[in-house]
């Protein structure tokens, strides 16, 4: 799935995707059918990269840091739920001994809680791997701003210093480059969510490239979330020239009128979906490269295989660090374009659709 | 299907989190950041202007400057000059007026030699007159002895004295 989308968005990504993935697969396939020829070779050394790369890239109850199986190191998470039958339920993720083992009635299957008892349903609400890294981004943002916030407050008038230089002309790119080109007058009211927006995203995706890190801002339910509010934003600023150009298009026949209708609304939601896909895509699919890279010293058993992988890798990794922020840089863009659409005021119906 | 179908509890702990960071650093960081970045921005705007308009005004002082320099340095070649001619016209007047005063003198002191040598002329006339007559009387007194000379003589003179 994540390789059909990443094809769509980036073309240089998902040439090279698709290349690896080829390779990868076809080594797949010997590394089977050798397994099949010589079934001598005991389970546990069995390497399967597609399994590896799933569990990277997919969300944790546990943060796993190093090991395999039981003999796995890893930091456990409050699993929080809320059962029809039995209530709010919260404990440690420790007690399910890294997937092996049920605890009061519920169990991890392929890495999802679910309930033993199949007519219990449950609602989960666990802090897993990828919120509690979403919660470290929070706090380093919230710690890196505030602190500036109060250099701003002790040298008024004052050229920036230390992490103020850092920062400030990041926040005058996405108040001078984004927010007010896009948006126009209005852009004020708007910045505190552009400016939240980029610099998440921006630390999310780092937190992510961190080896154990986790693959938060490539979750489709991160990105969903933040393209939902870009969406809200879009639809509650929208004014009476949005509305009208959605509704009854100006400066179209009467026949068109009633064809575009449904494409507009339409249009409003694909806006956001994209913005969902994107993100999504672009960094899952830059956690599966790096992983694939470093899966072939494993298929092949080869140090040989390192000395080539292990350059790539760096070389893919130092890319996804570019990404990180170019990722931010272009959800936040298209943020600002689409809210900038539904405030702008029309001065030429006919010039538009 | 596992990686592109969202959570339920992902979904909510994004929106959570996301949202609560969003007023949290829209309060205590991007409000007060974007009002001294806004400051400071309006601050630099203005020393620019301000500095441009001081230089403005000095290159405004530095003409005007010049222009008074200009104007100092015609006056005083202005009041150069004329001091020059006045000193020229100083120089020829007293030249004249010690000419003329020369001529005056030369003038006088003719006036006066002439006097002189009237005075002289006439002082001399009178002696010689005072001799002659002198002389005269001791001829006369030897050759007039009678009276009836003396007495013609003496008529003849008084004739003489009458159309004096």
């Amino acid at each position: 799935m994540a390789t059909r989308t990443g094809m769509k968005l980036n073309r240089l990504k998902s040439l090279l995707f698709k290349t690896l993935l080829a390779v990868l697969f076809a080594s797949f396939s010997t590394v089977f059918a050798s397994e099949e020829a010589a079934p001598s070779e005991g389970e546990e050394t069995k390497f399967n990269a597609a399994e590896m790369i799933k569990h990277h890239i997919s969300d944790a109850y546990d943060w796993h840091l190093f090991g395999e199986g039981h003999a796995s190191v890893s930091i456990p998470l409050p699993v929080i739920l809320y059962s029809t039958t039995k209530g709010l339920q919260v404990f440690s993720s420790a007690n399910f001994h890294h997937g092996t083992e049920a605890y009061i009635g519920y169990k991890l299957e392929h890495n999802h809680l679910i309930a033993e008892d199949s007519t219990e349903k449950i609602y989960d609400f666990s802090i897993t791997k990828n919120v509690a890294s979403m919660m470290i981004a929070s706090l380093i943002i919230i710690l890196i701003f505030l602190s500036i916030s109060s250099s701003y407050k002790k040298n008024v008038g004052q050229a920036p210093k230390g992490m103020q230089s850092v920062f400030e002309p990041l926040i005058t790119f996405v108040r001078d480059e984004i927010a007010e080109p896009n948006i126009g007058p209005k852009f004020a009211k708007y910045l505190p969510y552009l400016l939240t927006v980029f610099f998440f995203i921006w630390v999310n995706n780092l937190l992510g490239l961190i080896p154990t890190g986790a693959n938060t801002s490539g979750n489709i339910a991160f990105t969903m979330t933040l393209a939902v509010i870009t969406l809200l934003f879009t639809l509650f600023s929208g004014n009476k020239d949005y509305w009208m150009h959605i509704f009854w298009t100006p400066g179209v026949p009467m026949p068109l009128r009633v064809i575009m209708l449904p494409v507009e609304i339409i249009g409003i939601f694909t806006k956001p979906f994209a913005l969902m896909i994107r993100l999504f895509a672009n960094i899952t699919a830059g956690h599966i490269i790096i992983l694939s890279i470093l899966s072939f010293i494993f298929i092949f058993k080869s140090f040989a295989v390192a000395g080539v992988s292990i350059p790539f890798a760096v070389v893919m990794s130092l890319m996804e660090v570019f990404v990180a922020a170019l990722q931010a840089y272009i959800f936040t863009l298209l943020s600002a374009l689409f809210i900038g659409q539904a405030v702008a005021e029309h001065e030429h119906h006919e010039d538009h659709h | 299907m596992e990686l592109i179908t969202p959570s339920l509890g992902l979904l909510f702990w994004t929106a959570i989190i996301f949202v609560v960071l969003m007023l949290i650093l829209s309060k205590f960081a991007w409000k007060p950041i974007v009002s001294a970045l806004e400051e400071r921005e309006k601050f630099i705007a203005d020393s620019l202007s301000q500095a441009n308009q001081a230089k403005e005004e000095m290159a405004k002082l530095k003409s005007e400057n010049e222009a008074l320099l200009a104007q100092a340095r015609s006056e005083r070649d202005k009041m150069l000059k004329d001091a020059q001619t006045v000193v020229t016209n100083t120089i020829a007047e007293a030249k004249d007026k010690a000419g003329i005063e020369a001529e005056k003198m030369i003038a006088n002191a003719r006036v006066q030699i002439l006097n002189e040598k009237n005075a002289a002329i006439t002082e001399l006339k009178n002696l010689v007159a005072t001799t002659s007559v002198e002389i005269a009387e001791q001829i006369v007194k030897k050759n007039l002895s009678n009276d009836a000379a003396q007495k013609e003589l003496i008529e003849a003179y008084l004739k003489e004295s009458k159309f004096n």
